[in-house]
């Protein structure tokens, strides 16, 4: 089971002229198997909705909630989190000079599982994820994300959603700065985990492009912090002809 | 947590017009005789930042009593690794052809009765690792050792000096590398609490050679180490490498010195270090000369400090001298941070507790380090050490 809840979420960003409100009531439901896309202009707060769910620092909740199959999410800390099941694919994963791909993995596996994965079988399955990504084994030692390109962050961030199969997976612009064939590959690798049993996905993107690939069960318009409008994947073909223009002017209006 | 960084103007500040004889204002030109060097008062260039209270004098008179240190090593096949005394031991003092520029280290080439001997012969590659390790016994004991290396050309070795137990201890280690020759010499300051070590490690790198020298400080009071290195000949190569773990109280001082007297010479230095707890103070000052011979050489140096608590200072400074603009290259960093807040959450966000993240990151930014330092046999103590300062206090206080 995996459902994730978001209810009437605000959130405020500290700035030089005193917290500003970012986020100003979403809500916003993940049932058990739902791929759900999040498309929005740039500054709409769809990364600040992803960073919340995740707990970064930088971001205040001032009310509402998020619950994962009933827990309250907000009272974790980021670990905690990650631990109940979360996963958030960074848009910008960040360089850890010295730390090794592979010592990583395993870390971040012992940490989610509670105890070392058993060594015969993980080496096999580091091994099986990042060649599905078309990264080459010897990827595992280099110092994570650091010198990577683009895409090969990215990639990294998707072997590391099949690895530590959470329950839901937040995909912050996850397609942003690929080149097509990598889109196909990262895409892949979603649609594996979506295949997985009662997986959550909220997939965020400015673009419609990952969606060719990626089919979501629901898409909402994202704009001014919250949920502007939400329906089925048409909506997304919508968005594709028309733009974001006419949501950007009704919250402005 | 406090930074300075200062810069090549420093070093023009010093060029009074008496001075105008020593070819690079921040190292005093040297001398043999020990009434040359009057007793340091703190306020000299090379002293401002030491506590010189707590060097139980070795700086200035203290006796150079009998020692209280045990010494031992292991002798690969070909090599001498002995003590010697008299003639012999006169004959090595200075052999890195250099001048005492302090007051300690006069007196350690003038006073001290016998010297440490490493003698490699030309062509032999020593596959072991020679390892010297000192035991110090008394810290109220202060004393004095001068140690001489000699590398024979293409020969090809690796020494490892270790530094235990407790000691005031002052020290000069000369190394010469002969021509073609391939030499990496560790110093490990694994001291306990109360040990005070003035240490002054000068190299001549011979034509063709490749030179490696790394300074591990953890223990000790006061450790402060010059590490030095001069070219015997065009095509020499020098490594300088660093890593210390300051802790409440203590005082690390590491002061390098690459003088690029010969063309086409390199120097690379790269020291990391961290600091923890109240009053953990640590100097990083990397002087580099190029003078005007010294055309086409390439030097970089680095100095990255991480601070895990308050109430920690990290002093650093890089110097550059330029005499000639015909190199290929001259460069210096220095960063002092805490812990990166977007590293950490990354991390986190991946299921690993804060406590296990910092660990991690600390970890990393010593491991390029300990890779480059390149002796298997001692990387596991040095990654074990890191671990054992991390638990006696960041680690803790996470915990509570």
């Amino acid at each position: 089971m995996s459902k994730l809840v978001i209810t009437d979420l605000h959130v405020t960003v500290d700035t030089e002229d005193g917290p500003k409100e970012i986020l100003k009531g979403v809500t916003l439901t993940i049932k058990d198997g739902e791929t759900h896309a999040i498309m929005g202009p740039n500054g709409s707060g769809k990364s600040t909705l992803a960073y919340s769910i995740a707990g970064h620092p930088k971001y205040t909740i001032t009310g509402g909630s998020v619950t994962l199959d009933g827990q309250d999410v907000l009272s974790l800390s980021v670990d905690e989190r990650a631990r109940a099941g979360l996963f958030l694919a960074m848009q910008y994963p960040v360089e850890v000079p010295g730390v090794s791909v592979a010592n990583f993995l395993r870390t971040a596996k012992a940490a989610i599982d509670g105890e070392a994965p058993k060594l015969r079988t993980w080496v096999k399955d580091v091994n099986g994820a990042l060649e599905a990504l078309n990264l080459d084994s010897s990827f595992s030692q280099r110092s994570v994300n650091e010198g990577f390109s683009g895409g090969e962050k990215k990639r990294h961030e998707i072997a590391q959603l099949e690895l530590l199969d959470p329950k839901v997976a937040v995909l912050d612009e996850t397609d942003s700065g690929l080149d097509i064939d990598a889109l196909k590959i990262v895409s892949e690798g979603v649609n594996r985990f979506r295949a997985r049993e009662g997986k959550g996905v909220l997939l965020i993107t400015h673009y419609t492009r990952i969606l060719r690939y990626i089919e979501p069960d629901h898409v909402h318009v994202f704009v001014d912090g919250k949920v502007a409008e939400s329906g089925g994947k048409e909506l997304a073909d919508e968005l594709e002809a028309n733009g974001y223009d006419r949501y950007v002017k009704a919250a402005t209006a | 947590m406090t930074v300075t960084t200062d810069s090549v103007r420093s070093a023009l500040e010093q060029a009074a017009p008496e001075q105008g004889a020593i070819e690079s204002h921040l190292n005093p030109v040297g001398s043999f005789d020990v009434a040359d060097h009057p007793v340091p008062t703190g306020r000299e260039e090379i002293w401002r930042f030491s506590p010189l209270k707590r060097l139980r004098d070795l700086h200035g008179d203290a006796p150079f009593n009998r020692s209280t240190t045990s010494c031992t090593w292991n002798t690969p096949e070909g090599v001498r690794v002995e003590g010697v005394s008299g003639e012999e031991a006169r004959g090595l003092r200075g052999i890195s052809g250099w001048a005492p520029n302090t007051r300690f280290a006069a007196r350690v080439l003038a006073e001290v009765p016998a010297s440490l001997l490493v003698d490699v012969p030309a062509d032999l590659e020593v596959a072991e690792p020679i390892v010297i390790s000192l035991e110090g016994e008394d810290a109220t004991n202060t004393e004095a050792g001068h140690v001489a290396m000699r590398f024979g050309a293409h020969s090809r070795a690796v020494v490892v000096i270790n530094h235990e137990g407790s000691a005031a201890m002052a020290a000069v280690v000369e190394i010469v590398v002969g021509d073609g020759a391939d030499v990496t010499v560790v110093s490990i300051q694994d001291w306990a609490d109360d040990a005070v070590h003035l240490a002054h490690h000068q190299a001549l790198v011979g034509r063709d050679a490749t030179y490696k020298h790394a300074a591990i400080s953890f223990g000790g009071d006061v450790v402060r180490m010059d590490a030095n290195v001069t070219y015997d000949g065009p095509g020499g190569s020098a490594e300088l490498l660093g890593l210390y773990f300051a802790d409440a109280g203590q005082h690390i001082e590491h002061r390098l010195f690459a003088d690029h007297n010969a063309p086409h010479t390199r120097s690379n230095v790269v020291y990391k270090g961290a600091l923890q707890g109240e009053g953990a103070h640590t100097v990083w000052i990397g002087n580099v000369l190029i003078r005007k011979v010294a055309e086409g050489i390439e030097t970089y140096e680095e100095n990255r400090n991480l601070v895990l608590t308050d109430g920690c200072r990290a002093d650093s400074v890089p110097n550059l001298e330029i005499e000639t603009g015909e190199i290929e290259g001259a460069g210096h960093a220095s960063t002092t941070a805490r812990f990166d807040d977007e590293q950490l959450f990354y991390l986190q966000s991946r299921g690993v507790s804060e406590q296990e993240a910092q660990r991690l990151v600390v970890h990393g930014f010593f491991n390029d380090l300990i890779r480059k330092v390149g002796v298997p046999s001692i990387a596991d103590r040095l990654l074990t050490t890191v671990e054992g300062e991390l638990a006696k206090n960041v680690l803790k206080e996470i915990a509570q």
